[in-house]
């Protein structure tokens, strides 16, 4: 039985974090027709049944751990709980979890949070247990009524029978409450040959509903008494309202309230028309405050003369200034990558119901209990007196694993007689987002006379956003983030020294973005590995296979990219092939670019081929999909994405001055999954940094021009016509 | 100001100013939440709305410019056969991720497939181009409005 679930996880917050979510609680208790809501029932300490509930109608109620937000990870999570209870996909209904990091905690996280590609990770052992749990109990009930050994029954689509006769989980579930629940440890888990639903395409779950309107993401929330509220917030961060025109805003049509909090004023009004009116109408004059004066050019510099010191060590090993010295030829090169804003297609928005001795939000998010948490805070309130009603969410990509908006919600729900939601413009959204670091690199090699690389040094300067939002993660001086898939490329080097040097922007807040560590590194290591072989006059493709014989996971990724993208065979003038090779989340990735660069410049990305080793998957046709999203999310930033700041202020506002990817710039992304029976790799993140070095090595292969920053400058490909 | 808006062969009653964009007056007034806001500016298509089988913005369209012109939403643009062709090619080639951008997607795609029966790459990229994802379900898309007009 592959399950590396607890072992898997490479990443240094998770290893440190590993350990304090411990398991989880499998306590099965069936039926619940008569128990109270889960939320009330962990309130009082009763925690019966984590995620799965079945009723005396036989209704099978799947409680997701994770959030959906558009990985497909409530469908993948169903599929390991309906495998093992032996229920059909269409014969359950999906619930949002309420906060626990009790009862729902991520193992590898060791909190209720959505990110990092873990989930299926993390789950993957959990929910089978617990599905195998409930269908034991109920095999054995069924038993116990016919007086039959359990070892002679099994259980299908909901049923057990014993060959000839069948009883029904709801018809079971009283009988099945009674029992004592068995020690998961105990439980048989199903032999991957027997699976009916783990590894075949599975329909999304969410899907109908997202096709004709019906889903509800936290916008869509609808209360008796709701009132809307646009919301300024200081265009600087640490800057506050200084003046505002209250009367004026009062003036327009429906708009029923001003509020001001220290940073932000919203205007509330009976529908967001009229409360973007009233917004305008302040005319607010802002206190910038200290940070008034931020620029980019500013914030460049002070990473690139922080660059130059060494920094905290992630990895030294062999002498890297001795093979340096006595290398046959030597490279160096700096890479930047810029910040960027999440820009998920469902602003930012939270709605909230204050009231004397409880607070009720309604938000999508990916930390349900950090948002219990900062509600209660901001709002004064115990833990216990926030209830959380987690959404679909419109687009994560790591900005919902903060709460900065939820924090903002609740402090002007406060000053409000009734539910609020609070949503963000499009403008506020991207200029208050907390946005993905700037990061500057700076590498060394050193090659022997055949072109091998003997020495490999890199130095990353950048924010820690571990330090800030997982301390255990932020050790020694070393950002385990900061410096993931950079501190263990996958290739064989005599010797390697990876540091970092920790630079905190001013005024600039900064958090995770899909592809965390690894969208950065890969893309500057496998740029950097790239130049290696050129400098050795190398095939890309066969320079890189040298120095993976001790990994052949990736080798075998690899081999199959360059295969299927037919590496090596003519292309036209203008065009070029790039290629790269990765190992992050769990799972390993191989990628080859087509692209043409015309003489002005411009870039067409015409195809990715990318294979994808995740170990076992368990919804194939969403491993496909996220190898495409992914893709697409990484290639939109390495064309456009680029968050600037001029007198303390983001210059980008909106998708025309933050470019989205759109459907007549999109390449071709061809999917080749390895079938492995190893355990589950995380998937969502992995296209995501795959897709940038890939293009640049072939910008780079159809111009002779090498691409050290993001996004590309087409500037400096325009002579080469 | 009072105006009487038909919403998918349902005439509504609402009480607002006449620049309060469609978007608003679907969404907050009406409580029909199937159409969604992403930019306020019709840069991302996430608004999209019939009007009279026009794909429209919504979020630019002032309800005083509306008048008696028939308005269709994601609620109701399945009863169209062009819509439901449409939903049923996104469920076959599991197009939606998030979700969040598909109501605009199949407005889109629908006011595409009535003009443009048999539509080719260059039209979809054409009709399409105005409709963000982030998602990244371009190349799903284009196979589905493909599909869904075969």
């Amino acid at each position: 039985m592959p399950d590396g679930s607890h072992t898997l996880d490479r990443r240094g917050f998770l290893k440190v974090s590993a350990a304090i979510g411990g398991g989880l609680a499998l306590t099965v208790a069936l039926p619940s027709a008569l128990r109270p809501a889960l939320a009330a029932a962990e309130a009082s300490g009763f925690a019966p049944n984590a995620f799965i509930r079945i009723d005396r109608q036989g209704l099978v109620t799947l409680v997701m751990p994770s959030a959906e937000m558009g990985q497909g990870i409530y469908t993948a999570e169903a599929m390991l709980l309906a495998e093992e209870l032996e229920v059909g996909l269409d014969q359950v209904r999906l619930e949002h979890s309420p906060p626990s990091d009790a009862l729902y905690a991520n193992p590898l996280i060791g909190a209720q949070l959505t990110g990092g590609s873990t989930s299926v990770r993390g789950f993957w052992a959990p929910l089978r247990e617990a599905g195998a749990v409930a269908r034991t109990l109920l095999i054995a009930a069924a038993a116990k009524q016919w007086g039959v050994d359990p070892s002679t029954l099994k259980a299908q689509l909901g049923k057990v029978t014993d060959g000839k006769r069948s009883l029904g989980y709801g018809e079971l579930a009283d009988a099945a409450a009674a029992l004592p629940a068995p020690d998961p440890k105990t439980i048989a888990l199903k032999d991957p040959k027997d699976f009916t639903i783990i590894g075949k395409p599975a329909k999304r779950l969410d899907s109908p509903d997202k096709v004709n309107g019906k889903a509800e993401f936290g916008i869509d929330t609808k209360l008796p008494g709701l009132k809307v509220a646009a919301i300024a917030i200081s265009p600087v961060t640490g800057g506050k309202p200084k003046a505002v025109d209250e009367a004026a805003a009062m003036a327009v049509k429906g708009v029923r309230q001003v509020v001001k909090t220290e940073e932000s004023v919203a205007v509330v009004a009976d529908h967001m028309g009229a409360a973007k009116k009233g917004l305008e109408a302040a005319a607010i004059q802002w206190d910038d405050g200290p940070n008034a004066g931020v620029n980019s050019a500013d914030l460049i510099r002070q990473l690139e003369e922080e660059s130059k010191k060494p920094g905290a060590v992630a990895r030294n090993e062999g002498d890297t200034e001795k093979a340096l010295a006595g290398a046959a030829q030597r490279l160096e090169a700096i890479y930047q990558v810029p910040f960027l804003a999440h820009a998920a297609l469902e602003p930012m928005n939270c709605t909230v119901h204050v009231q004397k001795d409880s607070c009720e939000i309604w938000v999508g998010t990916q930390v349900p209990t950090l948002a219990q948490a900062v509600a209660a805070e901001v709002a004064g309130l115990p833990k216990e007196k926030v209830q959380v009603h987690n959404h679909l969410i419109g687009g994560g990509f790591g900005r919902r694993l903060e709460v900065d908006g939820i924090a903002r919600a609740v402090a002007v729900a406060k000053q409000v007689d009734g539910p609020v939601k609070v949503v963000y413009s499009r403008e506020e959204d991207i200029q208050h987002d907390m946005y993905r670091p700037y990061y500057y690199d700076r590498f060394s090699a050193g090659l022997d006379a055949q072109g091998k690389p003997v020495a490999w040094t890199h130095r990353i300067a950048g924010s820690s956003i571990m330090a800030r939002y997982f301390p255990a993660g932020f050790k020694d001086g070393v950002d385990a983030d900061a410096v993931e898939a950079a501190a263990e490329p996958p290739y064989a080097f005599p010797s390697i020294r990876v540091e970092y040097v920790r630079v905190e922007p001013q005024g600039v807040p900064t958090s995770w973005w899909r592809g965390v560590g690894p969208t950065h590194n890969v893309f500057v290591v496998e740029s950097f590995i790239d130049e290696l072989a050129a400098a050795a006059k190398q095939d890309p493709v066969e320079y890189r296979k040298a120095l993976l014989g001790h990994n052949p996971r990736a080798l075998a990724a690899l081999t199959l990219a360059a295969e299927k993208a037919g590496w090596g065979t003519p292309m036209p003038k203008g065009h070029g092939r790039g290629v790269m090779v990765q190992f992050a989340f769990g799972s390993y990735v191989a990628m080859v670019a087509e692209v043409e660069v015309a003489g002005d410049g411009s870039i067409k990305v015409h195809r990715l081929v990318c294979s994808v080793d995740c170990g076992l998957a368990v919804n194939p046709d969403t491993i496909e999909a996220q190898v495409q999203g992914g893709s697409l999310f990484g290639l939109t930033a390495a064309l456009h994405g680029n968050i600037t700041f001029a007198n303390g202020r983001v210059e980008q506002a909106n998708f025309d001055t933050y470019l989205p990817m759109r459907i007549d710039e999109v390449p071709v992304v061809e999917t080749h999954l390895i079938k492995s029976a190893e355990a589950p790799g995380g998937i969502g993140e992995t296209a995501t940094a795959a897709v940038s070095p890939a293009v640049a090595n072939a910008i780079f292969a159809a111009t002779g021009k090498r691409l050290r920053s993001l996004p590309f400058d087409t500037d400096l490909l325009k002579s080469s016509s | 100001m009072a105006f009487t808006l038909k919403i998918n062969g349902t005439p509504h009653d609402v009480d607002v100013d006449g620049d309060t964009p469609l978007l608003w007056v679907l969404r907050d007034v009406l409580g029909m939440t199937g159409t969604k806001f992403g930019c306020g500016l019709a840069l991302c298509g996430a608004c999209t709305v019939h009007v009279d089988g026009q794909a429209v913005r919504s979020c630019q369209t002032p309800v005083d410019s509306v008048g008696d012109s028939a308005v269709t939403t994601i609620e109701a643009v399945g009863d169209t056969p062009q819509g439901k062709a449409l939903q049923a090619a996104w469920l076959e080639l599991e197009v939606v991720q998030c979700g969040y951008c598909q109501s605009g997607q199949i407005m889109s795609a629908a006011a595409l497939l009535t003009e443009t029966p048999k539509p080719t790459d260059d039209d979809i990229d054409a009709a399409m181009s105005g409709n963000v994802c982030r998602c990244g379900t371009y190349q799903r898309i284009r196979a589905a409005i493909h599909k869904a007009a075969a």
